[in-house]
């Protein structure tokens, strides 16, 4: 009896230590059992993440292939690629030369969508400010540090403007919004560039740092007479007043989606490692930019499978096409027309052991 | 059948017997383990401090000992200098923890000696403990949003720059943050005063004033010591509340109502978008600092605590 209580027992240890090993093996090679369940691996840009997780949700129901994104940012997003770990790469910054460099490989950049950074602020009254380029560059490196300043008033002629002092409020973690926002600053100011110049986060001359965009926006929302920037979908989401920006035609702009994606009307070079920002375009928003995935060109890397490099493939051109239809009614800026074209070229450069993958 | 069932009576208390003896421990076994999970602790501590200094190895060759000593924070430039956001830390944690301490100690008092045992002071008792478990993201909400304003309204009136946000204000928090720890330590030391003592200064005439003030605190000082210490730590690594409230510059500050910024939260800030490698280095030499630092002020903690060391 008691002999067989403990072979039950040990028995049903076996049993059981079975059951681990198959629920092992079963997530280990869960993935290869099915031809069609490829699954594809990025990380990288926050920006683009509402739009992405909804796009590879909707990719997943449609063709059966899982992408799973991390929005870790787009430094550890360009990170990761160049340590080959993920498929691809999301950013809002074009690659340095130097991660270019590191990266062994040449790596493209494929826009999926544009977005735009808007100047907000907090004013008694809400008035709907203009600014010039200049005005903001001086604004923001504490050189004009009231908003009776001439130089605001005279492009504002309408405006109340009250007797206080600007508090400048910046993002005070590394972003992609600081990074288009510095980017469209160092090309309109001198000073700009070589006192601050750009990147994902800066040395501010002046100011207070808020973390994310809702750090700003509360910073903003509190302190009267401050002025701070945040993505155009934020403050679209959040009714925060913002002001037009003139661009380098001379015209003052409103940020909207439609002006974002008009940023993109100009010359666009093959690459595509093209800022919008200060954009030729007439009706161009001056302060936008691109959201790109970074993929390797020769996907024969770190033993990728040839399907997996098709599959890559394959969600890239969705991404530019068919995918485009999710990015209005989440705000994001779609991709013009030029830039559609522009991404097609690059879709098709990607190869497999030198061969081009897409026909 | 009686023999047999009484047999398989005295094998069941056997295997019963055996069953219950063999999961337990000989001595020495249960010495080894011990010192085993003793030894991971050091060896663990001993790796994080080497992960950091060789994953920092770039910007300590680069910078030397400038970096703890220069002020420029230049991402773009790739200059790196600790020295604002090393004295932002420890004026934060410093201020909060002066601040705690006058809500804490008599918080520790008042349930350790005053207070009658019963539902009142347990309610008490485990409201304070609650406070530990907010997530600190929401202590910044608050802190931000409800906190912020007032410390604003105070700025206006004191004729200083109205920031709202900054080292006075991240310090408030990061006192309501820590009391919880100090206050149930400092309560815990002075319920273990031993009740003669007391009895004895009481049945001298003292009031229970006296007694507390002289008996209590100084048989509990180093206990109480010990809890406010185990706080700062605690505050000194404090990221999430503090980057919300402190204004995040870097500028050395001027005074306490001046935006500032603390080694965790420039790390917390800048770490997911930093490249390149120098960069990366040099936060994670803001880590290494930030862990001697930590160290140091233990290392005096334990000195202080020695010092007072408890007779009677």
């Amino acid at each position: 009896m008691n002999h067989s209580g403990k072979s039950l027992l040990r028995r049903g240890r076996n049993k059981f230590l079975g059951l681990i090993t198959i629920l092992l093996v079963s997530i280990v090679f869960g993935g290869i059992g099915h031809a069609k369940d490829v699954e594809l691996i990025g990380a990288g840009a926050t920006f683009p993440y509402p739009l992405y997780s909804k796009m590879f949700d909707v990719y997943h129901k449609e063709y059966g292939v899982k992408v799973n994104y991390q929005a870790i940012g787009s430094g550890g997003g360009i990170r990761q690629l160049i340590n080959k770990t993920v498929d691809f790469g999301g950013s809002d910054a074009i690659m340095t030369d130097k991660e270019l460099a590191e990266a062994s490989a040449p790596v493209i950049h494929i826009p999926t969508c544009a977005g735009a950074v808007v100047i907000t602020y907090n004013l008694s009254g809400n008035p709907q400010l203009r600014f010039t380029p200049d005005v903001i560059a001086d604004i923001f490196l504490g050189k004009i540090s009231k908003w009776t300043d001439r130089r605001i008033s005279s492009i504002n002629p309408g405006a109340k403007l009250p007797d206080t002092n600007i508090t400048v409020v910046h993002r005070s973690d590394g972003s992609g919004t600081t990074f288009i926002f510095s980017g469209y600053l160092s090309k309109v100011s001198r000073e700009w560039k070589e006192k601050v110049g750009a990147g994902t986060s800066l040395n501010w001359p002046t100011g207070l740092g808020g973390k994310g965009n809702p750090g700003v926006a509360g910073l903003v929302q509190q302190t009267p007479g401050s002025i701070g920037y945040v993505e155009l979908i934020y403050a679209l989401q959040n009714k925060m007043p913002y002001g037009m920006v003139k661009n380098k035609k001379g015209k003052f702009v409103t940020a909207t989606i439609a002006s974002t994606s008009l940023a993109a009307e100009t010359n666009l070079p093959d690459d595509m490692k093209v800022s919008l920002t200060d954009t030729d375009a007439l009706e161009g928003y001056p302060i936008s930019g691109f959201t790109w995935i970074l993929v390797y060109k020769e996907q024969n890397y770190a033993g990728k499978s040839e399907e997996k490099a098709k599959e890559v493939v394959k969600l890239l051109w969705w991404m530019t096409h068919e995918g485009q239809k999710y990015t209005e009614p989440l705000e994001y800026a779609p991709l013009s027309k030029k830039a559609v074209e522009k991404a097609e070229k690059l879709i098709k450069s990607i190869s497999y052991k030198s061969s081009v993958i897409m026909k | 059948m009686n023999h047999s069932r009484a047999e398989v009576l005295v094998l069941g208390a056997k295997t019963e017997t055996m069953r219950w003896r063999k999961p337990a421990l000989s001595e020495p076994s249960f010495r080894k383990v011990l010192s085993i999970a003793g030894a991971f602790i050091l060896l663990l501590l001993l790796a994080i401090f080497f992960s950091l200094v060789i994953a920092s190895f770039p910007s300590i060759l680069n910078f030397g000992i400038r970096f703890l000593f220069s002020s420029t924070w230049d991402p773009v430039r790739s200059e790196f200098g600790a020295f604002p956001f090393l004295l932002g830390t420890l004026a934060t944690s410093f201020l909060g923890l002066v601040i705690s301490v006058v809500f804490s100690l008599p918080i520790s008092i008042f349930l350790g000696e005053y207070s009658v045992p019963g539902t009142g002071a347990t309610f008490i008792k485990s409201m304070i403990e609650l406070l530990a478990g907010v997530p600190s993201v929401i202590y910044g909400f608050c802190g931000l949003f409800l906190l912020a304003p007032l410390v604003r309204a105070l700025e206006l009136k004191l004729g200083v720059t109205p920031y709202g946000v900054g080292i006075f204000t991240a310090s408030l928090v990061l006192s309501i943050m820590i009391i919880p720890y100090s206050a149930s330590i400092g309560r815990e030391v002075i319920s273990l005063v031993p009740s003669d003592l007391k009895e004895a200064a009481l049945s001298l005439g003292a009031t229970r004033f006296e007694v507390i003030r002289k008996v209590i605190l100084p048989y509990a000082g180093s206990g109480i010591v010990a809890g406010i210490l185990l706080s700062l730590g605690r505050a000194l690594g404090e990221t999430m509340a503090v980057t919300m409230v402190i204004g995040n510059t870097n500028f050395i500050p001027k005074g306490i109502f001046s935006p500032a910024n603390t080694l965790a939260s420039v790390i917390a800030n800048e770490f997911t978008e930093a490249t390149g490698s120098l960069y990366l280095a040099s936060l994670i030499e803001l880590g290494l600092v930030l862990f001697i630092v930590t160290t140091i002020i233990n290392l005096i903690g334990k000195l202080i605590i020695r010092r007072m060391g408890v007779e009677g």
